[in-house]
């Protein structure tokens, strides 16, 4: 059982408090997309032995939305962030890297 | 025989009986004993029959690795199957069976099985039981169910309590032995917080058996010089009958404690402890292995650390005359205590040629006949053990020498107990010299900050001497003390440990090594499973390579003990055929929980009424006093009709409608979901969720509309109330509140969250009323207050204002197609509003009607329900609903994916009602349409309409607006039903007895 921090509430929690939302920084294909970009945003997912980048909503909580970019072999949990955003922050990335300094982003 | 010892047992306290049964026969033991110690203290030895082949079963064991003596434990509701008699304390009038045989454990019909097992290899169910196919079904399957399985299924409801536990600490320590106390002890003396459990009713482990010598201190003197000292830490809890059971992700760990097993009272039966620790420390020791010779399962064989503890910890001689076998020193100290107790050891078989160190030496100036390099060849005996075949190792099973004995105490090694390391990922070392898997200490499991979080002490660590296990011990804690802050910088000095020299173990995986098959095949590996050697070594012939899939073929290590006495040994004999390493082959992977749990300790509290919590509404109390029948939907409790004084259900809910659709009716519709949306971009926003277009709607009236997800399905539906140029009211179903609110907030927070909007969950603020029928106006009239006029409220709109002095916000929507108001005020007035319309409406005859007649009259309108018409595969085009999906807006969530072709396509089911040809037959909900061998689709709402005197459905077919007019067969319940495709809404089809 994981432990998270939420980066809105600040709370560390277990894992039980929060929910987890699949695969983070999926862009939308709606209206004129191909049906191919609309499968691929609805159904392809990654599912790599390494660093993912998750939603969770911290839902026992204050309910917010929030990313977290996390080792899926490890565990380790590199940081949270905020879900307003498209893409992973640059300081996330320097924290991935000061532990993975081979990580690439892909 | 066995047989109680005139003196010693640590444990146990002479001066206190203890009467007990097993199989009705009344016995007695002392307190202190287990449910084992007791029952061969009462020369019990034989303690049940195996599974597959219905052997007789001795006690292999003294603790949690027992695969034999499972029991059923008490009776009725107290009832429990495969309890372990080495880990059962005895109390007063405690009933024990024995399992598996039939018709007694002396004399079983399936021990047949036994002369039957050259047809009963590995994989047997896969190879002899495929043709013809119907004696699958009609005679092997019932035989294999009658004859298979351990213990018996509780029939009575489990009459125990159950809970959990929550707690947070800085290091957990899992074993209460020699190493768990000495780690407990440097890091308390650090001053961390120190959680130690022991699963066992005693601390000490082996210190208390094996003659070890500390500091001048025998073993037992020692545990009690270090349980004074760590009884005195303030920040070190210590807890017996608690196992370290499994240990999960970022430092969760369970806890099984069995609170009164031991001595039933009104307590909780079992207590789970939920812990959350910075740094976990696995002492949990090591396990000894059997040795895989023929018949090493007859009873009367056993462990020899087991035989040891039944002498030392219980005083019980486990066997008037003892065989040791083995292949490594720690045997030799079960020789000296049986010597010790006055017991005959006629022969000690060492597999080494060199033979024993310094204990081997003890054993021979005590005249004890040691033979290096030997080995047993087969033992002799059915229900217990009469002799042993003395062969060379080496060779191939010729005896040498028979030997008279009753017991037969063996030693093949050790395994750690890696179970709480590996369980989070820990990985293992291969150690070839000892013959054991190890934890690596450079892989360990991790935590989130991506450091190890799970150190092993002591022989979990494979420290199997007294030094070296002390100094793991050591070096552990200080670790894990340093780790979460809390160190010392002094080390503690070494202490004085007597240690015998010790020669080198040597593994023996086959005994005699070039052991024909007639050996093998009654050399046991797996004892709970029946899982033989030669079973492992024909798994190996036919192909199957991987440990994982031998696992599964031949059930090796896949019962109640999963493997604790067998995988080793399984996965050497698979290497050996395979002419493979040992590592390469590798382990099956370990699993939580280390032992059986009882599935009420994970249940905890949460069973009956607690499972999960039961929602009422404002005017639930009313509704059970009118003697409602209530149906759960989601969390809620709904009155599904209201029976009178020797009323039936079926007409309760006709006479409910009737009222309604002939005078006034009167429903509790508060569970209805009502979330606000509001800010500047409300309307924005409820366009995107919506198929439909709610930003149009002005405000003070009230829409209709349909929520999809991506997919493009129905997912709820619902009525929207603009209040206000920016705040929205929306409707949702009972069941969708939460995941609907859940699915806005979604939305903004991850996709559109520029929009300047806020959602809020008000559904248990309000209780609403529905008054419905064509006498309703005259209902809400006689409360006074706002006006109900057509005029100034008509079909779709709203208004707030006062009913009867209560805050109020009325709604003209109509769920039953009857004139309709909707009426919500705050929950706490809801009684009194309630109250009040039923005496408003008495002179109109008013009725509650329940959930089935608001069923009945919205299918009688032909209104579809979300989880009845619909079922997540549904599109509102489907359900002939297009006209709520708006063409105007660009986007939606739904709209992409309602335009992919196979939604487009011709062929979808669609929504029609049905006309059974005979008006006497109502269709079974669920029911097929078939027609030349094809299903064509399924009835989705069925009843009997008291309106129209006649059943009426509603489906979910094939082209279904294109067969309007065609008879469709139904099948369902053996019957063949005819029925008409029809239009969905039988009722009033223009609308005009809602917009009155």
């Amino acid at each position: 059982m994981l432990l998270l921090k939420c980066p809105c509430c600040g709370v560390e929690g277990e894992e039980t408090e929060f929910h987890c939302g699949g695969e983070a920084h999926i862009r939308r294909h709606a209206t004129g997309s191909t049906d191919g970009e609309f499968a691929s945003y609805m159904f392809e997912r990654k599912n790599p032995k390494a660093v993912v980048f998750e939603r969770w909503r911290h839902v026992f909580g204050c309910g917010k939305w929030f990313h977290a970019a996390r080792c899926t072999v490890t565990l380790e949990v590199f940081a949270t962030y905020g879900a307003q955003v498209l893409a992973p922050p640059k300081p996330v990335i320097a924290k991935i890297k000061a532990r993975r300094p081979d990580w690439r982003q892909k | 025989m066995s047989f109680r010892l005139p003196e010693g047992g640590c444990l146990i306290d002479r001066g206190q009986p203890v009467s007990f049964s097993f199989n009705g026969k009344a016995m007695q033991g002392f307190a202190g004993d287990t449910l084992a110690s007791a029952l061969m203290a009462n020369d019990q030895r034989m303690v049940g029959r195996s599974f597959k082949y219905h052997r007789p079963r001795g006690i292999m064991a003294s603790g949690v690795e027992e695969p034999n003596a499972l029991m059923n434990m008490e009776e009725g509701a107290r009832f429990e199957p495969n309890q372990r008699a080495t880990t059962q304390e005895i109390f007063a009038g405690l009933q024990a069976r024995s399992q598996n045989h039939w018709p007694s454990l002396g004399f079983d019909i399936g021990a047949l099985n036994n002369h039957l097992s050259r047809f009963l290899p590995a994989g047997f169910y896969y190879k002899t039981f495929m043709k013809p196919q119907w004696a699958w079904k009609h005679v092997f399957e019932p035989i294999i169910r009658r004859s298979a399985g351990l213990g018996q299924v509780p029939g009575a409801r489990d009459a125990d309590r159950y809970e959990h536990f929550y707690v947070y600490t800085d290091i957990l320590i899992v074993g209460g032995g020699l190493a768990g106390f000495e780690a407990a002890l440097e890091a308390g003396r650090a001053g961390a917080r120190v959680l130690l459990l022991e699963q066992s009713p005693y601390y000490g482990g082996r210190a208390m058996v094996d003659d070890i010598e500390l500091g001048g201190r025998s073993g037992p003197a020692h545990i009690a010089h270090l349980l004074a000292q760590l009884e005195r830490m303030e920040n070190v809890t210590l807890r017996l009958r608690i196992q370290g059971a499994g240990v999960f992700d970022h430092g969760y760990a369970l806890g099984y404690e069995r609170v009164n097993d031991h001595a039933p009272d009104t307590r909780p039966r079992h207590r789970l402890w939920r812990i959350r620790a910075a740094r976990i420390i696995s002492a949990t020791g090591a396990l000894e292995r059997p040795l895989s010779f023929a018949g090493n399962d007859i009873p009367g064989v056993m462990l020899a650390g087991a035989a040891r503890d039944y002498i030392r910890l219980y005083g019980v001689a486990p066997g008037a005359r003892t065989v040791v076998a083995c292949n490594n020193d720690d045997a030799y100290r079960t020789a000296l205590a049986l010597h010790g107790a006055g017991l005959e050891v006629p022969l000690i078989v060492d597999a080494r040629l060199k033979g024993g160190g310094e204990l081997a030496e003890q054993a021979r100036s005590l005249g004890i006949r040691v033979a290096n390099g030997h080995a047993i060849a087969r033992v002799n005996g059915g229900k217990q053990v009469t002799g042993v075949e003395v062969c060379l190792q080496s060779g191939t099973g010729g005896a040498v020498e028979t030997i008279a004995c009753d017991c037969v105490a063996m030693s093949g090694g050790f395994s750690p107990v890696v179970h709480l390391w590996s369980h989070c990922g820990g990985k293992l070392n291969w150690d070839a010299a000892n013959g054991m898997f190890t934890p690596d200490p450079a892989r360990p499991p991790t935590d989130h900050n991506g450091e190890g979080f799970v150190l092993a002490a002591g022989s979990a660590f494979g420290a199997l001497q007294t030094d070296a296990c002390i100094k793991s011990a050591i070096s552990a804690a200080r670790q894990a003390g340093e780790e979460v802050g809390r160190s010392l910088a002094e080390e503690p000095a070494p202490r004085r440990v007597r240690q015998e020299q010790v020669a080198s173990p040597l593994p023996v995986w086959a005994m005699p090594a070039k052991a024909p098959y007639a050996l093998r095949a009654k050399s046991w590996l797996d004892f709970q499973n029946d899982v033989k050697v030669s079973d492992v070594q024909l798994a190996a012939r036919e192909g199957f390579e991987s440990v994982e899939h031998t696992k599964r073929y031949t059930t090796l290590g896949m019962a109640t003990d999963q493997g604790k006495l067998s995988n080793i040994n399984g996965l050497a004999v698979l290497a050996d055929s395979l002419a493979a390493e040992i590592p390469q082959v590798g382990t099956t992977t370990f699993r939580p929980p280390y032992t059986p749990i009882s599935l009420g300790a994970i249940a905890g509290e949460a069973a009956g009424r607690l499972f999960k919590p039961t929602r009422k509404t404002a005017m639930h109390e009313w509704h059970a006093r009118r003697g409602a029948i209530f149906e759960p939907v989601g969390d809620w409790l709904r009155p599904y009709a209201y029976p009178q004084q020797g009323e039936r259900v079926q007409d309760a809910i006709n006479r409910e409608i009737r009222a309604t659709r002939n005078g006034v009716g009167l429903f509790d519709a508060s569970t209805l979901g009502k979330i606000m949306v509001k800010g500047p971009d409300a309307g924005r926003f409820l366009d995107l969720v919506y198929t439909n277009m709610i930003s149009s709607l002005k405000p003070g009236k009230c829409r209709y509309g349909l929520m999809c997800n991506e997919n493009g399905f129905l997912i709820d539906d619902g009525v929207v109330a603009r209040l206000s140029e920016d705040s929205f009211l929306c409707h949702t179903t009972t069941g969708g509140a939460g995941n609907i609110h859940a699915h806005m907030e979604e939305w903004l927070q991850t996709e559109w969250w520029d929009l300047e909007v806020f959602t809020l969950d008000l559904t248990e603020q309000f209780a609403q009323i529905v008054v419905a029928g064509p006498e309703a106006r005259k209902v809400l009239e006689a409360l006074g207050g706002l006006d109900v006029s057509r005029a100034a409220l008509p079909f779709m709109g709203f208004v707030e204002g006062e009913l009867a002095g209560i805050k109020a916000r009325v709604f003209r929507i109509s769920f039953s197609g009857e004139l309709s108001y909707e009426i919500a005020v705050p929950a706490g007035q809801g009684v009194l509003l309630w109250n009040l319309l039923l005496q408003a409406g008495g002179e109109h005859g008013i009725a509650p009607y329940g959930t089935e007649a608001l069923h009945v009259m919205r299918a009688e309108k032909g209104f579809v329900v979300v989880g009845d018409e619909s079922d997540g595969t549904v599109t509102p085009y489907d359900l002939g609903m297009g006209w709520a999906v708006s063409k105007k807006k660009d986007d939606f969530i739904g709209k992409r994916g309602m335009q992919r072709s196979f939604l487009t396509a011709e062929g979808r089911k669609q929504l029609v009602g049905l006309r059974t040809l005979s008006d006497r037959e109502k269709l079974p909900e669920g029911a097929h349409a078939v027609a030349d061998g094809k299903a064509l689709g399924h009835v989705t709402s069925s009843y009997f309409s008291p309106t129209l005197q006649h059943p009426i459905a509603m489906a979910l077919i094939q082209n279904g607006q294109a067969r309007m007019g065609e008879v469709l067969e139904f099948r369902a319940d053996g019957k063949l039903y005819k029925a008409r495709v029809v239009d969905p809404v039988f009722y009033d089809r223009k609308g005009a007895r809602q917009d009155v």
